[in-house]
């Protein structure tokens, strides 16, 4: 049995951690900043040591363990209340984004070496941490939204963090404000539900997450259960950049790559499915929302995939890979496969972090550039780093017996296996994107990887290469930054397979991930489809043979200047990413808003708001003006008015009697 | 000669004098009126002190009261006053004309305006 003060360590710790770096380490002690790394790393040990003995609990009592929720504030009849849930999605999530964490600090420790931020970029990173483990653990939709909003705000201040380079200034501001159209539509279901809490029957508390999920069957209409969900969806679009809302993602890029790997991997994207996931039965609720998740979802996972194909830099390739897996976990919750879906969340957050330490390991040998052209050929100095990125490229590219293969296949036999005509539509649409996922990843890996070593930093003109210049000699990275790439390339290898067996393995029992996740509700396991993993299987496995024949052999039979060129509108289409950019910047912000709406509210501010504080000051004015012409300093002119002035007093006083 | 002949004198005396004080340009003519003015006043004060108590007296001296009968000569001793202070008002008046006049040699009220605006 875990006590309650102990669930709360798991968020306080990271906290503390913050506190401790933010206001002793950084301010005083900024000489020592290495001991910042120190502090937060022991702070998320700590949490992970803690988040293991909560799973261990959840999945030992086999139930989820109820915690009293604490009063935070009573307004009128209202009661907003603080506290933890700890449920098998909160267990599983905990576990996630500690140990991901956990590798990404450790690692920072050699990448940021160094640094003048050092110390501020570890306060960074425990706030973020803590943040997303407040959002996990939240049992009210109002605390969740708090630490939402702060894991947003964390991304910023991250994503932002060499705040000099103007790139990375305006990644931040695009990555906050794009996340904030989709928070918008949270904001308005949870104002929904603080103004109608009247709806909800004695007992249910309109803004507990429970009660809320508890309520969405029968209580509540169909059309509110709707519209709650997809304001709920919104803000998980946002969050998970699904489409319309992807843009900010492979933008924000311009933060150090751990951060990528902890942005990508666990704690601001997997949010918007956490919190799908968190209102699974809500959204189970109602037919529309489901499909909406779903093909919102199916479209994100193609659509995304479609542009990683022609990237040159290594971590868009990774970022338009995230973008896709995040619209397979949204495909999988809207087919109903909830288990799956944090399966694939899960498994996800191990390869993703992996791959995107490794693009950051390539980034340090090759001096600092992310542009593949200019790489090959590190597979012979950097063979740790080659090894565990394979591992990591297989596992996404979903191939037996690595992890990604189970989830991606559960995903899969899901939607195959779902009813409706959505769920059709959306496999096949999983089934494309399964072969371009298989490209792509073998594509940046046989880039990166293979054939001569072609320059480095020292030839990417866009590089600001650390003080190196001529020739560059690719190194392998030290042992803080190889040392997590291998334990979460072990971990991208066995724990699908571990996690979720296909058969009972004695200590841990057939299907137990899924099952674990869907307890207490009544989703079922599909078994394992032997016939949707082999296609799935020969669909990737074709995807990386042609691959191979493009970029992984010396004198290619297609060569990728050909491909270009023979696929040139497409190429363009996708390497431009659809326009959309030049769509939101373009048309939205500087034709309608800029042009529109600002243009509009300037005219109006300059000549009403304006026009009325003049006429006002005129008006003083002029008085003035004829009140100082009277004062003309002629003492017999005073002497006429005083005069005058008196006869008038005398006058009314008669008439007035 | 009644209450009314008298007071009809002073006002009389009154607007032309506040006539004269009004319109005319030269500060000497105006001091002149503003006497005529006083004169007015001192007219006025006089023939009401003369003629308003001691006519109560004359018909019923039990309704004049002790404090009444006390200021039975207030009239005449404020017309004293006023006569004492105005001549030395016309002698600093004089005096301040005299000091303008020294400064840009004209004795016109209308060129004596830096208090405007």
């Amino acid at each position: 049995m875990i006590s309650e003060i102990a669930v709360w360590l798991v968020f306080f710790l990271p906290l503390a951690s913050f506190v401790a770096i933010a206001f002793v380490i950084r301010p005083f002690l900024n000489g020592y900043a290495v001991t910042a790394g120190y502090v937060s790393i022991l702070a998320i040990a700590t949490s992970l040591a803690l988040s293991v003995w909560a799973l261990g609990t959840v999945a030992h009592e086999h139930t989820s363990v109820e915690f009293a929720p604490h009063r935070w504030l009573t307004i009128g009849t209202l009661e907003i209340s603080l506290g933890v849930t700890l449920d098998s999605l909160t267990a599983v999530m905990l576990l996630v984004v500690t140990s991901v964490s956990l590798m990404v600090q450790v690692y920072s420790t050699g990448y940021m070496k160094g640094d003048p931020g050092y110390a501020r970029y570890y306060a960074y990173l425990s706030l973020f941490t803590a943040s997303m483990l407040g959002l996990v653990l939240a049992s009210s939709l109002v605390q969740l939204f708090v630490f939402w909003e702060l894991v947003g705000l964390c991304s910023y201040l991250l994503i932002g963090f060499w705040y000099h380079k103007p790139s990375a200034a305006a990644a931040a501001k695009k990555a906050f404000i794009v996340t904030r159209i989709g928070d918008f539509g949270l904001l308005l279901a949870l104002l929904y539900l603080f103004f109608n809490q009247d709806k909800f029957p004695a007992g249910l508390n309109a803004l507990n997450i429970s009660d809320i999920n508890d309520a969405a069957l029968g209580v509540l209409g169909s059309n509110v259960v709707t519209w709650i969900a997809v304001g709920i969806f919104a803000g998980a679009v946002g969050k998970s950049a699904q489409f319309p809302l992807h843009t900010w993602l492979p933008d924000a890029m311009e933060g150090p790559t751990p951060v990528s790997a902890l942005i990508h991997a666990a704690t601001m994207v997997a949010a918007g499915v956490f919190l799908v996931a968190r209102f699974f039965p809500l959204f189970e609720a109602s037919t529309t929302a489901m499909n909406a998740v779903a093909v919102i979802g199916g479209v994100t996972a193609i659509f995304a995939a479609t542009m990683g194909l022609v990237q040159h830099d290594i971590k868009r390739v990774l970022a338009y890979s995230t973008v896709s897996q995040l619209g397979y976990m949204m495909l999988a919750l809207g087919v109903g496969a909830y288990g799956a879906a944090i399966f694939h969340l899960f498994t996800h957050a191990f390869f993703k972090a992996l791959l995107f330490l490794g693009s950051g390991s390539v980034s340090h040998a090759a001096g600092g550039t992310f542009d593949m052209r200019y790489m090959g050929g590190l597979r012979k100095v950097m063979p740790w780093t080659y090894v565990t990125f394979l591992v990591g490229s297989l596992s996404l590219a979903g191939l037996f017996p690595l992890a990604g293969f189970w989830s991606k296949d559960e995903i899969l036999a899901h939607a195959w296996g779902a009813e409706g005509a959505v769920s059709q539509v959306v496999f096949w649409l999983a089934l494309v994107s399964v072969f371009l996922t298989a490209f792509y990843m073998f594509r940046a890996l046989f880039m990166t990887f293979e054939g001569d070593f072609k320059g480095g930093a020292a030839k990417d003109p866009k590089a600001d290469a650390h003080g190196h210049h001529g020739e560059m000699h690719p190194h392998e990275s030290p042992w803080p930054m190889v040392a997590p790439l291998v334990l979460l390339g072990l971990a991208a290898a066995a724990v699908g397979f571990i996690a979720n067996p296909i058969t009972d393995l004695g200590v841990v029992p057939i299907h137990w991930l899924t099952t674990f996740l869907s307890e207490g509700a009544a989703h079922e396991t599909v078994e394992f489809n032997v016939g949707v993993a082999t296609i799935s299987s020969a669909i990737a496995l074709a995807g990386i043979v042609l691959a191979y024949t493009i970029y992984g052999v010396r004198r290619p039979a297609i060569s990728p200047e050909a491909m270009g060129r023979w696929f040139r509108p497409v190429h363009t289409l996708f390497y431009r990413k659809y326009y959309f950019d030049e769509l939101y910047e373009g048309v939205l912000v500087r034709g309608v808003f800029y042009r529109g709406v600002a243009q509009a509210l300037d005219w109006a501010d300059k000549s009403i708001v304006d026009g009325v504080v003049r006429m006002v000051d005129r008006l003083g004015r002029n008085t003035g003006r004829a009140m100082g012409q009277l004062q003309n300093g002629q003492l017999q002119g005073y002497g006429l008015a005083i005069s005058v002035g008196v006869l008038l007093i005398f006058g009314v006083y008669l008439l007035f009697r | 000669m009644g209450l009314e002949s008298f007071l009809a004198v002073g006002a009389i005396i009154f607007c032309i004098g506040l006539y004269g004080a009004l319109t005319k340009r030269n500060a000497i003519t105006v001091l002149m009126c503003i006497e005529l003015m006083f004169t007015a006043v001192n007219i006025t004060a006089v023939t009401l002190s003369r003629y308003v108590v001691p006519a109560g007296l004359a018909e019923n001296p039990a309704s004049v009261s002790d404090d009444v009968l006390q200021t039975l000569l207030t009239g005449q001793v404020f017309t004293i006053f006023i006569i004492t202070v105005a001549a030395a008002e016309v002698a600093l008046g004089l005096a301040i004309v005299m000091a303008v006049f020294k400064n840009r040699e004209s004795v016109f009220v209308t060129d004596a305006t830096e208090m405007k605006h």
